[in-house]
């Protein structure tokens, strides 16, 4: 009998409704984005109090040599912009998968998630929209810091945008992860504690690799070891023209990795939504 | 206008269906039908289960013990079919509230993978049926609490579902304004031959010619039309029949009830 319905179905989706639906989203996302202002202006002022006040301050007291891929000395704010660049795209990440699980309750949430397309493709696509409006941050902020002397190459915003991609991708992936997998994290401040802060300053964000060598082995491992310390030296590369391989590398199994988890972690099946919330009708 | 199904199959079909939370039981062998062009409703107190058979419908969680079926497609199996039939009214607002009305609804065309343009004119449809074809643009943070239930109804028949779920859709709602959108989807019932389950707490919002399933503490105590259901069980009314057949559920299982 369910053969007899399915040989005539003018329900199955074609691959045109998949762009069909990702569009919306997309569109959904930007729209939101606009009508938030609040949320423009905070993930715009918080990189730029890094750069003009923690930069300014610290500019006399960490010197930087010359490294790849830079080519003379850099200023300090120079070296942090592309550090900076990636910590807007965890903020972002964070907060709209965040956001995402909290709302998970609301119908906005339960809309998405009851539309026909398989759940991978929704999620996906989710992402994808949070990236695209992680990457209009960035070039916001990075407008703003031009007038504080952070000039990297033309070419070098065009090359940014392929890396802003992925590691816009990744990080929002890893916060719909997380934040499924790991219930203790229920606000914002346990995410910046926990998540944000950490990943930040254990990376080379701020201070080159090497300098946390000097002075902690351990550290510089965990440094290592940090996909956000890919994510940086991807963007910092792409920023000044050139790859850095094994951030690619890194940047893009993390993704992979990540992605693959959060969609499990939405699998009704086998996913946290079951486990963890009990409704009161 | 609507795709082709064939008549015998139930809209919805609820199998067997149990559910707990940890050792909390919120479903416990669960079975009914909603048939094609019925209007169903889904009678219950709070806590009943009605929440948790609606998050299980729309695969928000996995269906553990039984089946669900939309028109012969299996939930768990077949969701992409399943959910193509299906129009939901949550219960906790769906809209985006900074956006418009029309912005609202492309959006959920887009989730349905509709394009643009046949968007548009489906959107006509919509909004006209539920009286609300002159408020496209408006944002819907302007408009008021019945008029966004309208555009909640609207979003869920966009994309022309034969089956409509609706959770609590007159919380908040005065009298008139329940009243009205209660008339409303009567008739798309009878006139579109949509199937739909109408969950509430409710009682007067069932009519004598309605289908019911009296739901407590997350087992079935009646499946009916509801005459049937006040005759069987002597009462005067369905009030007064439910208030017997809650009141006997929890005297014979006491231990059940905690």
């Amino acid at each position: 009998m369910t053969v007899a319905v399915e040989a005539t179905d003018p329900h199955s989706l074609s691959l045109a409704q998949y762009f069909i639906c990702l569009k919306g989203i997309v569109w959904r996302e930007a729209l939101r984005f606009i009508h938030q202002r609040e949320r423009f202006v905070s993930a715009l002022v918080r990189p730029l109090v890094w750069l003009f006040i923690f930069a300014t301050g610290f500019r006399q007291v960490l010197g930087v040599s010359i490294i790849p891929p830079y080519e003379t000395y850099v200023l300090y704010e120079v070296y942090i912009a592309p550090g900076l660049i990636a910590m807007i795209q965890l903020f972002n990440g964070m907060q709209s998968s965040l956001t995402m699980v909290y709302d998970r309750e609301t119908g906005g949430m339960r809309t998405l998630l009851v539309s026909p397309f398989p759940r991978w493709w929704l999620l996906t696509s989710k992402l994808l929209a949070g990236t695209i409006v992680s990457v209009l941050q960035v070039y916001a902020f990075l407008l703003i810091a031009w007038f504080w002397d952070i000039e990297p190459p033309p070419l070098g915003y065009l090359a940014l945008l392929p890396a802003l991609l992925l590691s816009g991708f990744m990080l929002g992936a890893l916060g719909m992860l997380i934040s499924s997998l790991i219930k203790q994290l229920e606000n914002f401040a346990g995410v910046m504690n926990f998540v944000i802060f950490p990943m930040f300053f254990a990376s080379s964000a701020l201070y080159p690799l090497w300098r946390v060598k000097e002075s902690s082995l351990l550290l510089y491992y965990v440094c290592e070891f940090n996909p956000f310390t890919h994510a940086t030296e991807l963007i910092r590369f792409a920023l000044y023209e050139q790859v850095n391989w094994i951030s690619l590398a890194v940047v893009l199994g993390c993704t992979i990795v990540f992605l693959f988890g959060a969609i499990l972690a939405y699998d009704p099946a086998r996913g946290f939504l079951a486990r963890r919330n009990t409704p009161a009708g | 206008m609507k795709p082709f199904e064939p008549a015998q199959i139930p809209a919805l079909e609820i199998d067997h269906v149990s559910h707990r939370y940890g050792a909390r039981v919120a479903l416990n062998d669960v079975s009914f039908v909603v048939r094609q062009s019925s209007f169903t409703v889904l009678l219950g107190l709070n806590g009943a289960g009605k929440s948790t058979l609606f998050s299980l419908i729309t695969r928000l969680y996995a269906i553990r013990s039984g089946h669900i079926r939309i028109f012969g497609h299996d939930v768990g199996r077949e969701p992409g079919p399943a959910l193509s039939r299906l129009g939901v009214v949550f219960q906790s607002r769906a809209l985006d509230v900074d956006i418009s009305v029309r912005q609202n609804l492309m959006y959920h065309a887009a989730l349905h993978g509709i394009a643009s343009q046949r968007a548009a004119e489906l959107m006509a449809q919509v909004l006209d049926r539920v009286a609300m074809a002159d408020r496209s643009q408006d944002r819907v943070g302007d408009l008021s609490i019945g008029q966004m239930r309208r555009i909640e109804i609207a979003r869920a028949l966009l994309h022309q579902p034969c089956l409509l779920l609706l959770d609590e859709p007159t919380v908040g709602l005065d009298i008139k304004a329940r009243a009205d959108i209660l008339d409303h989807v009567r008739r798309l019932s009878s006139t579109e031959g949509i199937g739909v389950l109408w969950a509430t707490h409710l009682i007067d919002e069932a009519r004598s010619s309605d289908n019911v399933v009296v739901l407590h503490k997350g087992r079935v105590l009646a499946n009916g039309m509801v005459r049937d259901i006040v005759g069987q069980s002597g009462g005067a009314d369905l009030r007064e029949a439910f208030n017997r057949l809650t009141g006997a559920a929890d005297q014979t299982e006491p231990e059940a009830a905690r």
